[in-house]
């Protein structure tokens, strides 16, 4: 354990820990925008920046170690000037349109700014650099008019999933986030896992499939686990007004064992089927080649007198049920169970071959 | 002229720089021999002695530097030539014209830590100094002089941060040039995440006179808590613009008249910038400064790379602060907020001050700029890159009032 | 999964990843694999007759031609044996039937491999090396390994290499189906099988019979039922009268589409409970709308046996009903009443007879679920199995396999193979994802995959439309000229209706164990419109 005084307050952490690490553990909240501890650590974004008694600079406190004796100041008045400074100079290139954002109430960006008192930006004398927002993908929107540079999107896509299909292009002020030859993501190696769009701490990745249905404030988020292949990875679907509205990931293992938060396109933009038009909202009674609509009762009435009538007449075995690979077990245990204890047959199976 | 003192330029134009043979005939590689001959520990502790501080810039103890190398198997030296300041040439000039010695202080320094190999991180604008220095390496190589130690050149693809020593190596990994935050530091993981020593040619070629002749004599000379010779290089207004390498508690008055010859066509001094683009102003008042790095620092100024811009008195200093933005605007990395977009802005107001478009405000929303990119930045770009603003705003504030709205 | 998924991105040392397309197919694992390659080194054996995103990253990739799984696999087993690498101690202790298998082995030489493969036999020597010498190895396989007449061989095959090496029952090590469906592991275990009940105990058992029987108060037949492709073929022989279908679609994934139109026309009466209308339910004589994942409450269970909970997040749409539901609507309205108030009192029902997950309950399952066997309700469940080389059987049995043709090979008026699977954007029959506006928006049409000399040979351009035929019958696709295969291989994916690949595959060539069908190899012609 290391024993160090943050704030005037004595606190301890583990060996090994960051400034931040020992703050967080101590309940002590110091602001972040590039720092995410499933990413390779960049250090870049200068929010937490704390000051240390005896270190003529600032220190990145996400990457700076906790140590012994360390006398560690986190809202200073040079902090928070130097914080301020921050907040404006990456508010003199965002585009600051709360109002129409996806992610109005729960952007970093703008928490912090409302904390550290940010309205305005002092430096926009210049102007700002205004980035066309044509993707034409369909799943991820680019809208790099409110990127903060976090490159937080950049690791996960290497970090996670291991695609690497975007960097930082440009130095300095013109550094933007690309692809290679700075093209569409559909040319890169990009996967549309949606990574980025999970760590993106504002609205500058977001999901085009949930846009406008919802911010997150509105939502409510069930955990659950996804529909599609075995891999069983946990998800959130994102309701508002009993309508599925977007699929977000909790990262923690806690929640999500299998896949801390990662997702694949199906999973996280292969959800809108639910309010398909498409969907069978009525039972269905073919008569003379056509489907009619039916009433519960009558459709199981009609299923249940024709089985038991097959049953009877041509036994059991001229029967059978293919239970599914995509129901729940209890729906399957059920379904084995109405084959053998109510038609009477072993004759069940499901596609498990296909 | 004043009287020059040589350590790494001992045999400039006395040799022939394309011939490992002159060198020798100069006494050259037996420093090594005798490194060779000691114990590691006491090699360091004998360049930690002497007190040689890192001729980069940093001004670091480089035999402290040498032992946090951690024991380990694979280990690297790796030698700063990505010489991107400005008015700066004193590491083309050494190369040029005396390869072998900065050789021989990187072998010297790979048997300190126990490395097989050495990278020359060169600048891209000297194609023809990779030429010389790989024809050099390959006269070593033929020799064996380097025993078990090897040389690699590798080239900048032209960014003024690679010269900070992580962007350095991320460079040399094949990585987009950016700093790396640090701890860790090179010398516990660096190139490759293996330990690493990064130097600058200057203070490898040190290194061979240190053992030849011992830190006692090292340790005498010059100021004492920067002791030997600091290479300089005088551009600008000034008569000889020229490189010289003088005893480090030479007085910046003599490097400018004595050495340098004083101010061009008869005119009268404003000011002189040393150590770089990043290097503070220095008004006449205080000419009187030994040039070595505590003093320097003493006056709000930097040695530096040993870079010495001089300016008369016709010249606009707020244009020149605002070329000098521009600069930092076009070379930094892009990686840290207040880097990225400071120099931005830093250019933009320094810009409208310099059309007479400017208030009072404009400068101050600049200072409050200056003052958290100083502290904030990620890596040393960036927090020097105010400097010439903070400076010239301290000593010449009276040229930037000229320009200001009322 | 023998083995748990995380483990493949920390403690596999070697990866051995044969008819898996994993960044496609099973994306999320597909990444743990590269970062553990990417990242801790761990080396990468990929074995696919298509150069697949991890084939690009591998150590040693190996182009088999479709249907040779078990010549190649004999072959880097000869290798491992001839070379002295095999665990003989694990083979002492922990196995039986090593001398017959050695035996068969010892003729498939890396160059006889090679002439039945096409993979060059240093690749084979060095792909061999790798997977013995590393330090725990996994074997990851889908339906590119399964999906052949020789099914049931090619994971015997597996199953031998994993044995042969000590590769089971460490962490990191295993041979690991990766499960294509998010339920299918769990339909398996919940019985839906014709001859197991839930947890695989055989109908044809007594014992169990008996204890079910006492459960659900009737009397159960002791016959071994039907399998999904002999049901179809029972219906097309005219000897099947009813079937009811919940959520599958036989119509777009079943071999030869003909076969299974002419077995649906056939019944007497068909059901089908689904979300949408699909192609099946298109001949169904009742229809009944049943409920998303979205829409019912209950649990999964993943590739690696983690039971977790599905939660209900919306109402049916419209007036779909939850599957559980309907079931035990109908199965009361058939004189055998099924009470349930909830998908948990399911749950309480079905783990007491099922002894892998009698350990389970819904509060256990809060958060990370739990791994089966699970037998009681202190155990912490089992990340995986075969712990210190204890096989559920005593001893790991080695098979002796000879190497076996697929059933259709190319012959002059069907020249080439075709073979079929997935794509990142789409799902299954795609009744899901052709619906989800993205997906679709992204990949709207089937594509032919088709090696760049072929179609110059052929005259084909890029995403011209060509015609596809087997003995089966044709259907026009677009074509996608990509070197990713073999001149002598196409590859579609059966996600599309408007081009379903299952009007050309064959009904006939099933595994004999397992009737699956040989969906990675029939004789095809390739033809310009």
């Amino acid at each position: 354990m290391v024993t160090l005084t943050v704030n005037g307050k004595q606190i301890q952490a583990p060996k090994g820990s960051t400034i931040l690490e020992a703050c967080r553990l101590n309940g002590i909240e110091v602001p972040t925008l590039c720092y995410d501890p499933d990413l390779r650590l960049a250090g870049s974004c200068r929010m937490c920046l704390v000051e240390v008694k005896g270190r003529p600079l600032f220190l990145a406190s996400c990457v700076a170690p906790a140590e012994n004796g360390m006398v560690v100041e986190t809202e200073s008045t040079d902090i928070v000037e130097a914080r301020r400074v921050v907040l404006e100079l990456l508010a003199a290139r965002h585009d600051f349109n709360c109002q129409t954002c996806e992610k109005n109430g729960d952007c970093k960006f703008q928490d912090y700014c409302y904390q550290y008192g940010v309205k305005e930006s002092r430096f926009t004398d210049g102007g700002r650099h205004v980035y066309p927002i044509d993707d034409p993908n369909p799943f991820i929107e680019r809208d790099y008019n409110k990127c903060v540079m976090c490159t937080r999107c950049v690791r996960a896509c290497e970090d996670i999933t291991n695609a690497r299909a975007i960097n930082v292009e440009n130095r300095g002020h013109k550094a933007k986030i690309a692809t290679a030859f700075d093209g569409d993501l559909a040319d890169s190696p990009c996967v549309f896992c949606g990574q980025c769009v999970m760590v993106c701490p504002v609205g500058a990745l977001t999901s085009k499939v949930s846009a406008g249905k919802g911010r997150a404030y509105e939502v409510e988020k069930v955990v659950t686990t996804c529909t599609y292949c075995g891999t069983g990875c946990t998800l959130e679907l994102n309701v508002k007004d009993n309508k599925v509205v977007g699929v977000t990931s909790n990262r923690s293992e806690e929640y999500s064992p299998v896949n801390k938060g990662a997702l694949c396109v199906k999973g996280r933009f292969g959800w809108d089927f639910i309010h398909s038009s498409d969907r069978l909202t009525t039972p269905l009674i073919k008569e003379n080649g056509e489907f009619r609509e039916a009433s519960w009762d009558e459709a199981l009435d009609l299923v249940a007198t024709r089985l038991q009538a097959i049953k009877e007449d041509s036994g059991p075995d001229s029967m059978a049920v293919f239970t599914s690979a995509r129901i729940t077990n209890e729906e399957n245990y059920l379904a084995q169970k109405f084959t053998r204890a109510v038609l009477g047959t072993n004759n069940v199976d499901h596609c498990a071959r296909l | 002229m004043g009287k020059e003192m040589r350590i790494v330029l001992r045999n400039a134009d006395k040799i022939d720089p394309n011939s490992i043979d002159d060198y020798i005939k100069a006494g050259g590689y037996r420093a090594l021999e005798k490194a060779l001959g000691m114990e590691r520990k006491a090699l360091i502790e004998e360049v930690k002695k002497a007190n040689l501080r890192g001729r980069g810039g940093a001004g670091f103890n480089a035999g402290m530097k040498w032992s946090f190398v951690p024991p380990a198997e694979v280990t690297y030296v790796v030698c700063n030539l990505d010489e991107g300041e400005p008015g700066t040439y004193k590491d083309r000039t050494i190369v040029q014209k005396d390869p072998h010695t900065l050789l021989e202080g990187m072998a010297i320094c790979g048997h300190a830590i126990n490395s097989q190999k050495g990278y020359i991180y060169c600048r891209g604008e000297y194609p023809y100094v990779v030429e010389h220095l790989n024809r050099a390496i390959d006269q070593a190589r033929r020799k064996g002089v380097l025993g078990n130690f090897d040389i690699e050149v590798r080239m900048g693809g032209g960014a003024y941060v690679c010269g900070e020593e992580t962007a350095l190596i991320e460079s040399i990994e094949g990585h987009r040039g950016e700093p790396r935050f640090k701890p860790p530091f090179p010398g516990v993981a660096g190139l490759w995440a293996e330990p690493t020593v990064v130097n600058n040619v200057e203070t490898f070629a040190n290194l061979p006179e240190i053992l030849n002749r011992g830190s006692e004599w090292f340790k005498a000379i010059g100021a004492a808590s920067y002791p030997g010779t600091k290479v300089l290089t005088l551009t600008g207004d000034v008569v000889n613009r020229v490189a010289i390498e003088v005893p480090t508690d030479t007085t910046i008055r003599q490097v400018i008249y004595e050495f340098g010859g004083g101010i061009r066509n008869g005119k009268k001094f404003k000011a002189v910038q040393i150590g770089g683009t990043s290097g503070g102003f220095i008004p006449e008042s205080l000419l009187d400064t030994p040039i070595d790095f505590d003093s320097m620092r003493g006056i709000g100024a930097t040695l530096g790379t040993g870079a010495v811009l001089v300016m008369d008195e016709t010249r606009d200093i707020v244009d020149i602060v605002t070329r000098i933005a521009k600069f930092f605007e076009h070379e930094s990395c892009g990686k840290c907020n207040p880097c990225r977009e400071g120099t931005f802005r830093n250019f933009e107001i320094m810009t409208k001050i310099n059309r007479g478009m400017a208030a009072v405000q404009d400068v101050e929303k600049m200072s409050l700029l200056c003052k958290v990119m100083q502290k904030a930045c990620l890596c040393g770009l960036g927090q020097a890159a105010p400097g010439p603003i903070v400076t010239t705003l301290q000593h010449f504030r009276h040229e930037y009032e000229r320009k200001l709205l009322a | 999964m023998t083995n748990s998924i995380g483990e493949l991105e920390k403690d596999a040392t070697g990866i051995f990843v044969i008819g898996s397309n994993t960044t496609e197919n099973h994306p999320v694992i597909g990444m743990k694999i590269k970062k553990n390659v990417l990242k801790n080194g761990a080396k990468l054996i990929v074995a696919d007759p298509r150069r697949t995103d991890l084939a690009d990253l591998a150590d040693v990739y190996m182009a088999h031609l479709p249907g040779t799984d078990v010549a190649l696999v004999n072959g880097m087993m000869n290798v491992i044996i001839n070379e002295g690498l095999a665990d003989k101690e694990f083979i002492a202790n922990c196995t039986e039937g090593y001398e017959a298998m050695a035996e068969v082995v010892a003729k498939y030489t890396p160059e006889y491999v090679e002439k039945i493969t096409t993979v060059p036999a240093q690749d084979i020597r060095k792909a061999a090396r790798i997977y013995a010498e590393a330090e725990a190895a996994a074997i990851c396989y889908a339906m590119g390994l399964t999906q052949h007449s020789t099914g049931t061989d090619n994971v015997k095959s597996v199953c031998n290499l994993a044995m042969l090496t000590g590769n089971i029952g460490r962490p990191g090590t295993g041979v690991d189906p990766l499960r294509g469906q998010n339920n299918v592991q769990g339909a398996c275990d919940m019985g839906g099988l014709p001859v197991t009940y839930p947890a695989y105990q055989a109908v044809t058992n007594d014992a169990v019979r008996e204890k079910f029987e006492k459960a659900w108060g009737v009397s159960l037949s002791p016959n071994n039922g039907l399998t999904l492709t002999d049901t179809i073929n029972k219906a097309y022989e005219g000897q099947m009268k009813a079937l009811v279908v919940i959520g599958e679609n036989p119509m777009m994934s079943d071999p030869d589409l003909h076969h299974v139109e002419e077995a649906l026309e056939k019944l007497d009466f068909l059901v089908v409970q689904d979300i949408f209308l699909t192609e099946t339910a298109k001949y169904a004589d009742v229809v009944l709308p049943g409920a998303t994942f979205a829409e019912k409450d209950g649990t999964f269970s993943n590739t690696e046996r983690r039971v977790q909970r599905v939660r209900k997040a919306i109402d049916p749409v419209g007036g779909a009903r939850p599957d559980w539901q309907i079931i035990c609507d109908l199965a009361t309205r058939m004189g055998y009443p099924m009470q349930y108030n909830s998908p948990e009192e399911i749950f309480e029902e079905m783990k007491a007879l099922t002894p892998s997950y009698a350990g389970m309950s819904y509060a256990r399952l809060e958060g990370r679920g739990l791994q089966w066997p699970c037998p009681n309700a202190d155990h912490p469940g089992t990340p995986f199995l075969h712990k210190d080389g204890k096989f559920s059987r005593g001893k790991g049995a080695f098979s002796a396999i000879e190497f076996k043709e697929p059933r259709e090979n190319p012959d002059e008026e069907y020249p080439l193979i075709l073979t079929t699977g997935r794509s990142l954007f789409h799902y299954h029959t795609g009744t899901m994802t052709r619906r989800s506006s993205a997906l679709d928006a992204h990949k709207p049409e089937a594509e032919l995959e088709i090696n760049p000399a072929l179609a110059a040979k052929m005259g084909i351009q890029n995403g011209e439309k060509v015609k596809l035929s087997t003995r089966r019958g044709s259907l026009e696709i677009k074509a996608n000229v990509t070197d990713i295969l073999a001149e002598n291989v196409v590859f579609m994916t059966f996600h599309y209706h408007e081009a379903a690949a299952n009007w050309l595959t064959n009904a006939d060539s099933l595994d004999p164990v397992a009737k699956i069908p040989e969906y990675k190899v029939c004789a095809a012609r390739l033809d310009k419109i």
